[in-house]
């Protein structure tokens, strides 16, 4: 399978392939730069960014390809919580060797603060860690305090 | 149901026939009198990096009545916090000499995080010393509701059926959140008394929502004083409010006398969790209606309870006192 991820103009596609790395797909307008920068893909790799490209699913999206570069476990979640309906598509020799949907976990470890300025994660340095209660809207739970919380709210660990 | 080395860390950590069998318990202290010898050897350590007199002194005492030894501070002054020590270290420290951990804390979720650190030490070989908390910042104050449920159970002989108003400050009162989660486990309907911007926040509500429970939101006592069972009246903390003119526009706005408690069913119990500024008063407490003293004394037989569980199992024998 060849990589044709991404947005096509009748000619073809707008933004070119790329022999290896990421392509991460699907991502909601406006939110392809926040993720290039939580994930540090803007330090060195080439990196293509695609802003309110068309989408027959959700209208309009952004997308990312990174050469070189591959999204690992812990990414994933982090992606998952900007972009919940996110396509992270794994490119080798111009083919998609691997193609997976982001979804949230159940547990997020010391990925994410919780939104209670009071929590006592968020005053001494120790490991946060956060329960899914809902992922459509996403609601979070901290495990430590139960302060309840909804996705815009939530900021990922710096 | 396994009471021994367990934390108390939130109300919702408790099943109901959990919280059933404390009460159980402290009827049992009540009517035999505290076994002296129960807890002979053993030490609670009592770390209160905020202010208390009832929660502090009634664990204390209640731990001696059983024959336990107490250490403890109040107030980090003098403690190495003042040097900047994190919780984690003051628990590791406290943990190597005492069986048992009670403490205050001004940050929510501490006492998670203490239960935690604690559980962890048995991975290196240790022993689990329980964390029972005595207040986290604004969000719990599980044993604060264990005696309040006993006080509302041992008044109106049920807590199933009952009308519980709660009254003034919903959204820092952590004794309101944790009563909320607790009633939530009863056939009990809520009616929240607040100004608008001291109302009860959502994530409680919404907690309420997914459980079925009933609750109705009110601006005055008088639209609820002549039908409720329970009256739980809260003071307006001016500590927990993060702009002192915030605070001013809303203190002394609820202010319960004998007038208006005469307008209360015979039966109903005035109940707070204290302490109190204007929100009763005076002339309030020779009122039979109000309960407020004896729900604070209920404080030592219900914490001596947990202490006599979570220390010693079910093993209590009858008391001399």
């Amino acid at each position: 399978m060849s990589e044709k991820t991404g947005a096509k103009t009748k000619k073809g596609l707008i933004v070119s392939p790329i022999e290896n790395g990421t392509v991460i797909d699907h991502l909601p307008p406006g939110k392809a730069i926040k993720i290039a920068e939580i994930l540090n893909l803007l330090q060195g790799s080439v990196v293509i960014i695609g802003q309110n490209l068309k989408s027959t699913k959700y209208g309009k999206k952004d997308l990312i390809k990174v050469e070189n570069r591959y999204i690992t476990g812990e990414e994933y979640n982090k992606i998952a919580l900007i972009a919940p309906y996110a396509t992270v598509n794994i490119i080798r020799n111009f083919a998609i060797q691997e193609k997976r949907k982001v979804s949230v976990p159940d547990v997020l470890e010391d990925v994410a603060l919780c939104a209670n300025a009071n929590c006592i994660s968020n005053k001494e340095r120790i490991p946060s860690r956060l329960y899914t209660v809902s992922r459509d809207p996403l609601v979070m739970v901290c495990h430590y305090c139960g302060f309840e919380f909804k996705g815009e709210e939530l900021k990922l660990k710096g | 149901m396994e009471f021994v080395n367990r934390d108390v860390v939130s109300i919702k950590d408790f099943t109901r026939p959990e919280l059933e069998h404390i009460f159980e318990k402290a009827e049992d202290i009540e009517n035999k009198g505290y076994d002296k010898s129960l807890l002979k050897g053993k030490r609670v350590g009592l770390l209160f990096y905020e202010p208390s007199t009832r929660t502090r002194m009634s664990f204390d005492t209640a731990a001696q009545a059983l024959g336990a030894d107490t250490v403890w501070f109040a107030g980090v002054e003098g403690t190495s916090v003042m040097k900047g020590e994190t919780l984690k270290d003051t628990i590791e420290t406290v943990a190597n000499y005492v069986d048992l951990i009670v403490m205050r804390h001004p940050f929510d979720g501490s006492a998670r995080w203490a239960a935690d650190v604690t559980t962890k030490r048995t991975l290196r070989g240790l022993k689990k010393v329980p964390i029972v908390s005595g207040g986290d910042g604004k969000n719990e104050h599980p044993t604060q509701t264990m005696l309040d449920l006993y006080s509302i159970l041992k008044t109106q002989g049920r807590i199933d059926g009952l009308e519980v108003a709660m009254v003034g400050d919903l959204k820092y009162g952590r004794t309101v959140h944790s009563l909320s989660y607790a009633l939530s486990m009863f056939d009990s309907k809520i009616k929240y008394v607040a100004p608008d911007q001291l109302q009860v926040p959502d994530h409680v509500t919404s907690f309420l929502k997914r459980k079925g429970i009933g609750f109705t939101k009110h601006s005055k006592i008088e639209d609820v004083i002549e039908t409720v069972d329970i009256i739980y009246m809260t003071r307006i903390q001016k500590e927990r409010f993060p702009d002192e003119n915030e605070y001013n526009k809303v203190k002394g706005i609820y202010r319960m006398d004998k007038k208006l408690l005469s307008r209360a069913k015979p039966t109903m119990r005035l109940m707070h969790p204290l302490p109190r500024v204007d929100e009763i008063s005076l002339d309030a407490d020779e009122d039979t209606r109000a309960y407020y003293f004896q729900q604070a004394g209920n404080g030592m037989l219900v914490r001596a309870a947990l202490l006599a569980l979570i220390m010693a199992g079910d093993t209590m024998k009858e008391g001399s006192t």
